[in-house]
């Protein structure tokens, strides 16, 4: 089963976290804005909150920088 | 404070000046930010005059970056060249130039027709000089003509008097220079602070990317700090005058020196502002501990950090250039704003440094950066991740008057160069030049800044180096213009673009050349994803530009609009453009001008001027499609070893995005299939971007456009009717 991430395919693992996707794809920008079926998910709720089979997830860095 | 071990003497150079002329003015306190006049001062003819600013001249052109355009446009013709003597440096402030209650308002841009692309060229940069010349009573000033001598311009706001003399004594390098006007025409310590002064070094004598510094005295360190204006070679320009230093005084700076409309009003805003970068800048980009350097760790874990001449995003060795060692070799807790009033404070620099090589070998000096630019092209482009090379050749280069920018890309291109065999040491003189030598590519700026040797063919620029290893080397034509990293004839600044198609664009369509203060998209595009389609990306590719020209028509930084951000910033519905700090700039213009713009007002004054700048590249036989042309190493692997390196991302690309099974194919087949894609995108991007910024085919805005932005008269209309008949 599989997860959308900014459009893209990606494996989905039962218990998934916001923050494993962010380990996963290597995401360290501090300045993201994440959404998960629309949701937003608070920074504070990175560790704990699960991600749904078949979720469209948006992980929007903000620009800086540049 | 610095320590030189063969001090100069300042009684000394005063006595061999002589004076060519001067002029005393009546001061007059500004309006509501402007002056309303601007100084003109010709260099040959020894004139100095005033010009008086009209109210068409603030509709059309705004201030800033749009005066500088309009003046150098006026003083110019078809047929200047960067080395006419009608060819000026202008230097502008901004209306919202010299506020002090919100950060990031102490900019001065420049502009002039390049050295190193022949084009018209800004340039924005720090330090006090914009705004003590405005507030000294001038809303740009014009540099024409070339001095039969080394000279000096001093302009003395507090007396309202410009002298002109000759200079025979002064260092030409800036870190030097900045220091003496300092000692010279401040009357004590305390009063350096109003003395800034304009210079560039001696090896903006030899290279066509010298730079400009623009000096503030850091009372704390008690040196003379220098910022750049770095891009374009405006300090060859600069010195091909003869000028060793321009330098204003103004002593009386107060809160509303800019007069405004509504001082209340800018103090509510800024005082919002600088809570939330108090409160959430340790948490975002860190800017007041270690400044745009914490972008090198980034750059590395997202794949674009250049190295090794752009082959590659990221390296092993790239933990030796982040930002936790910057932190460590700044100096921290002391205030490090490049204008009063910006608690961004992110001018960071690496104090008592001691020098290891060169002229200076063994001084003690502090050292303005490394920003993020430098230590990754120093870095990672050129393969030296060692810190303490990338601090001397930071110093070296600023002093010497030398864009670190132009200077890093093209010692990567020689690199790659000399790894190939193009270039060898019978060439070279000797010198081993691969990836990663630091002590050769040292004495390589040494030698640049002598005029000596293959360091003053470094100076020549990547365009120009191009074409000399094909004619006198018999290097492969084609290959060097893929990997040589410019466009139109400017070096490209540090961000690897390949996945990126919006940010090759936002190089390869920038007016300048290929420098990213137009358009930074690779993370709304490459990783966000959010701009899929060729309309999405043209969207960005107009609606940003012109954002960010705004900055340089009112004497702005960029950074505080985006490198910290409402703590709310991500649930608005366009975070990339910060809708709050966007009102807060349209609030403050009008608290500032009078005015009532409203956001839509504030891309037109930067259309105007931007359509305004493309113009003028067409008059002087640039400005259409072929100019926007980029390298393809911009936009895809040029090498096997390339395409390898990301070689299960091109595959899938090729299979999923443009239906092309890889199976069974060689490297070199889906390569070039690759390139055939990635080419074609380019060209349908560049449609895209013209049809949406009001231009035809050709890159030429229409005379449509032409009229609806108020510019269609009889100067510009002669310029386009040559494209339209």
């Amino acid at each position: 089963m599989n997860i959308m991430v900014n459009g893209e395919s990606m494996a989905w693992q039962p218990g998934m976290k916001v923050r494993d996707i962010l380990n996963i794809r290597n995401y360290t920008f501090k300045m993201l804005v994440i959404k998960v079926n629309g949701t937003l998910v608070k920074r504070a709720q990175w560790d704990s909150y699960r991600i749904p089979e078949h979720a469209e997830v948006s992980v929007i860095h903000l620009i800086s920088g540049g | 404070m610095n320590v030189y071990q063969n001090p100069y003497n300042v009684a000394k150079m005063k006595e061999a000046h002589k004076l060519l002329t001067e002029l005393t003015y009546e001061k007059q306190p500004l309006k509501m930010g402007y002056a309303n006049r601007t100084l003109h001062i010709n260099v040959s003819e020894n004139t100095i005059t005033s010009k008086p600013v009209t109210q068409e001249m603030k509709d059309v052109f705004t201030g800033g970056r749009g005066f500088d355009m309009k003046l150098l446009w006026d003083a110019t013709n078809e047929n200047t060249k960067w080395d006419s003597p009608e060819n000026e440096i202008v230097i502008a402030a901004g209306a919202m130039g010299g506020i002090t209650q919100y950060p990031g308002a102490g900019k001065s841009i420049v502009c002039g027709i390049s050295p190193l692309t022949g084009a018209p060229v800004d340039s924005n940069v720090g330090g006090y000089f914009g705004p003590y010349l405005k507030f000294s009573g001038w809303d740009a000033i014009e540099v024409q003509g070339i001095a039969e001598k080394d000279i000096i311009i001093f302009i003395d706001g507090d007396a309202g008097k410009i002298q002109i003399f000759e200079a025979p004594e002064e260092d030409v390098n800036s870190h030097l220079l900045a220091e003496q006007m300092c000692d010279m025409f401040a009357k004590n310590e305390q009063e350096k602070k109003a003395i800034a002064t304009v210079s560039a070094g001696v090896a903006a004598e030899h290279s066509f990317f010298g730079c400009l510094n623009f000096s503030f005295y850091d009372r704390r360190r008690q040196v003379a700090r220098l910022k750049q204006a770095g891009r374009g070679g405006l300090g060859t320009l600069f010195r091909h005058k003869k000028i060793k230093g321009i330098v204003c005084k103004f002593s009386q700076l107060q809160a509303d020196s800019n007069h405004v409309a509504d001082l209340d009003r800018i103090k509510e805003i800024a005082a919002d502002y600088h809570r939330e970068l108090y409160e959430e800048d340790d948490k975002q980009c860190d800017m007041r501990h270690v400044g745009t350097a914490h972008l090198v760790e980034l750059m590395n874990d997202y794949d674009l950090l250049p190295t090794h001449n752009y082959k590659f995003g990221r390296h092993d060795k790239a933990q030796k250039i982040t930002s936790h060692v910057w932190r460590e070799m700044f100096t921290q807790g002391i205030p490090d704003g490049c204008w009063y009033g910006c608690t961004m404070q992110c001018a960071k620099s690496v104090d008592r440094y001691t020098l290891r090589t060169g002229p200076y070998k063994g001084d003690i000096v502090s050292v303005d950066g490394p920003e993020y630019e430098t230590a990754a092209a120093f870095g990672a482009n050129m393969g030296i991740f060692d810190p303490h090379f990338i601090v001397e050749a930071n110093f070296y280069c600023d002093t010497y008057g030398i864009d670190t920018i132009s200077w890093g890309t093209g010692m990567s291109f020689v690199m790659e160069c000399y790894e190939n065999g193009i270039i060898n040491k019978e060439i070279t003189g000797g010198y081993d030049l691969s990836f990663g030598r630091g002590e050769e590519a040292i004495e390589m700026l040494h030698k640049m800044a002598r005029g000596e040797g293959f360091g003053k063919i470094i100076g020549l620029g990547i365009r120009r180096m191009k074409k000399l290893f094909v004619e006198e080397y018999g290097a492969d034509a084609a290959f060097l213009q893929d990997i040589g990293m410019e466009c139109k004839g400017m070096e490209y600044s540090e961000y690897v673009t390949k996945e990126s198609l919006a940010m090759q664009g936002g190089y390869g369509l920038a007016l300048k050349g290929a420098q990213h203060d137009e358009a930074w998209l690779i993370f709304m595009d490459m990783v966000n994803n959010q701009i899929p389609t060729f309309e999405d990306k043209a969207e960005a590719l107009h609606y940003f530009p012109m954002f960010r020209t705004w900055f340089g028509l009112q004497g702005l930084c960029k950074l505080p609009w985006n490198d910290v951000e409402p703590a709310d910033n991500g649930e608005t519905d366009e975070p990339a453009k910060v809708p709050k700090h966007l009102q807060n700039y349209v609030d403050l213009f009008n608290a500032i001008t009078g005015n009532n713009i409203d956001q839509q007002e504030l891309i037109l004054q930067s259309e105007r001027v931007y359509n305004f700048q493309r113009v003028f590249n067409l008059r002087l036989g640039f400005g259409t499609r072929k100019h926007d042309e980029i390298p393809y190493r911009s936009a895809g692997p040029v090498t096997n070893e390339e395409y390898l390196s990301r070689e299960e991302r091109y595959d899938k690309q090729l299979k999923e995005k443009y239906g092309w099974d890889p199976t069974g194919k060689s490297v070199d087949e889906r390569r070039l299939k690759m390139r055939f894609f990635r080419e074609e995108a380019y060209q349908k991007l560049c449609d895209a971007v013209y049809d949406r910024r009001g231009w035809d085919n050709n890159g030429v805005p229409t005379i449509e456009k032409i009229t609806e932005l108020g510019l269609a008269n009889s100067g510009v209309m002669e310029v386009l009717k040559k494209y339209y008949q």
